[in-house]
């Protein structure tokens, strides 16, 4: 967290958030409003722009109507430095995205050594303290194609806690997973949400969101069609193309 | 096993089933030994000396054999031209070295340019683009001749006017614009995902190239980057144009003088002991490449 000051208002603020690839319109206008240490869930069919939404969220895409906020600070604004906004926020890859050229450990450490100029013997003090806590301590020197997918995934979110972020993004981080390794990096981000750290997930794992979510949020077509606390969302839902939605995943097995 | 496909020269199954190249430096012949056994070999040995055996009795039973042993194959002018073309063929291999040192850091930077993305480095992606079109699209030849002759008559002070100097200039242009493009071709391949979670750990543009990006290219294309080196010693020949006194030169001045054509001939073995043994090497270490990579996936 930045500084020792009280934040009153959201944490992330979309406001109108608009974005194309060429014709197509892939974000339509999303207003989300996040609370500090709030964990929220966006769930709905592929396509339906919840991946774009974290790329845009940590501007790895630029947006085309709108405005994003951190701490009230718009973000999205011309003359702000991109790379300063990107060392607050984390995001984690449905394909984990580790550097397959490197050791588990050069990949944690080099956003601190080269992105904030921390030493290397500080930057792997701390990585080895957070591969020990996500039991990865004893891969620290492997490549990560020597390793299995929830060991990658576990990896790519040590990577992306080492700045300290301030709001962690997950893109459908398990959905390349085998099953049976799901639940390992699951109980990684329980346990992160225990310890408050605000997040955005967009997943597919309906059970976990109702388990771990503050709110979940039902896009469609490229907005926030329904937003509420998971036991009023999956109890109770309002319209029609949720229900839908649920209607399809409870038949999956899903839910 | 495919009956249509290509020939699968030097490549055995492994225990998945899949094809995995293990070619050696002289694989194939090995390979056959230790998979068809002592007899087949036998056959193998006696059928080759039959062959080629028999080719080197016919040609030089031939009519004309006797003229073309003196015009190309005399002992007595191979020694005589020798250590000229030897020498010349050292100045071969100083040229080559320097040429080796310049294209790649050239073609490096020519393709980081070319890859750079946002407005700003509009100018410099012009730059790169316009270098490789230019210097791609100019014969090798043309290239050597305008700035070996041309320049130096200009008599522009400060420029050297040194032939080698303009020959290693030419080669280095023409050789870093096709470089650059196969390092392109490298930096094109490794997956934008790459590109993005380099960015999302808060490294600037540059430092996902240089850390996350280009150490992936370049492992990408080496092999191709390695047939380009055998390629370049051989087009280092090329500037004996300019009057240098490299090993074709040297043997050019030797005919001039004798009208006896062996001691091409002598640097023709000399390129061949340097262009072979690299061939080789690429093959080997392309393969051995190749194997690590397919082991390596889980």
């Amino acid at each position: 967290m930045s500084g020792s000051e009280v934040q009153a208002g959201p944490k992330l603020e979309l406001d109108d958030v608009r974005k194309s690839y060429g014709d197509k319109r892939v974000l339509n206008g999303i207003d989300l409003s996040i609370a500090d240490q709030e964990v929220i869930c966006l769930i709905g069919p592929s396509g339906c722009g919840k991946s774009t939404l974290l790329r845009c969220v940590d501007l790895l895409d630029p947006i085309n109507g709108g405005e994003i906020r951190l701490d009230g600070e718009a973000i999205t604004a011309r003359g702000v430095d991109a790379n300063e906004v990107r060392r607050r926020i984390g995001i984690v890859f449905q394909s984990y995205n580790l550097f397959p050229h490197m050791s588990v450990l050069d990949n944690v450490t080099l956003g601190p050594r080269r992105a904030l100029g921390i030493e290397r013997a500080e930057a792997e003090a701390r990585a080895m303290e957070l591969l020990e806590r996500f039991g990865l301590a004893d891969k620290a020197n492997d490549y990560p194609n020597r390793m299995s997918g929830g060991q990658n995934q576990r990896a790519a979110i040590v990577r992306s806690l080492m700045g300290d972020p301030e709001i962690l993004l997950l893109d459908e981080v398990t959905s390349a997973l085998d099953p049976e390794l799901v639940g390992e990096v699951l109980s990684v981000i329980r346990d992160l949400a225990d310890r408050g750290l605000t997040m955005v997930l967009a997943t597919h794992e309906m059970g976990f969101a109702r388990d771990v979510a503050s709110r979940v949020c039902f896009l469609h077509e490229g907005r926030v069609l329904e937003a509420a606390p998971p036991a009023e969302l999956f109890g109770a839902p309002q319209h029609d193309r949720t229900k839908q939605f649920l209607a399809r995943v409870i038949e999956a097995g899903r839910l | 096993m495919s009956l249509h496909g290509p020939p699968s020269r030097g490549t055995g199954p492994d225990t998945n089933g899949e094809q995995v190249p293990r070619r050696r430096l002289f694989a194939g012949v090995s390979e056959f030994f230790a998979e068809e056994g002592a007899k087949a070999g036998a056959v193998a040995v006696a059928s080759t000396i039959f062959f080629f055996g028999g080719a080197a009795v016919l040609i030089s039973r031939s009519a004309n054999w006797p003229s073309v042993r003196d015009q190309f194959f005399n002992p007595d002018d191979f020694s005589a031209s020798a250590p000229d073309v030897l020498e010349g063929f050292w100045l071969n291999i100083q040229l080559f070295f320097w040429a080796m040192l310049i294209i790649p850091v050239l073609a490096l930077a020519i393709a980081v340019m070319r890859s750079l993305r946002g407005p700003a480095f509009m100018p410099l992606r012009i730059l790169a683009v316009v270098y490789t079109d230019l210097f791609r699209g100019i014969p090798l030849y043309l290239l050597i001749v305008v700035l070996g002759f041309g320049v130096p008559a200009l008599q522009l002070g400060g420029l050297p006017t040194s032939a080698a100097f303009w020959g290693i200039a030419a080669l280095s242009l023409s050789y870093s614009a096709y470089t650059a493009e196969i390092y392109r071709s490298g930096i094109d391949a490794v997956p934008e995902s790459q590109r993005s979670s380099a960015r999302a750990i808060g490294l600037t543009q540059w430092q996902s190239m240089r850390f996350a990006v280009l150490p992936q290219a370049v492992r990408n294309v080496v092999p191709a980057l390695m047939n380009t080196v055998v390629s370049l010693q051989k087009d280092v020949a090329l500037i004996s144009i300019l009057g240098i006194r490299d090993a074709v030169r040297e043997a050019e001045i030797y005919k001039t003088r004798t009208f006896n054509y062996t001691s091409y001939i002598v640097a023709t073995l000399l390129f061949l002991a340097i262009s072979i043994p690299l061939t080789r090497f690429v093959d080997y270490y392309t393969a051995r490449d190749r194997a690590e990579r397919s082991q390596s996936q889980i």
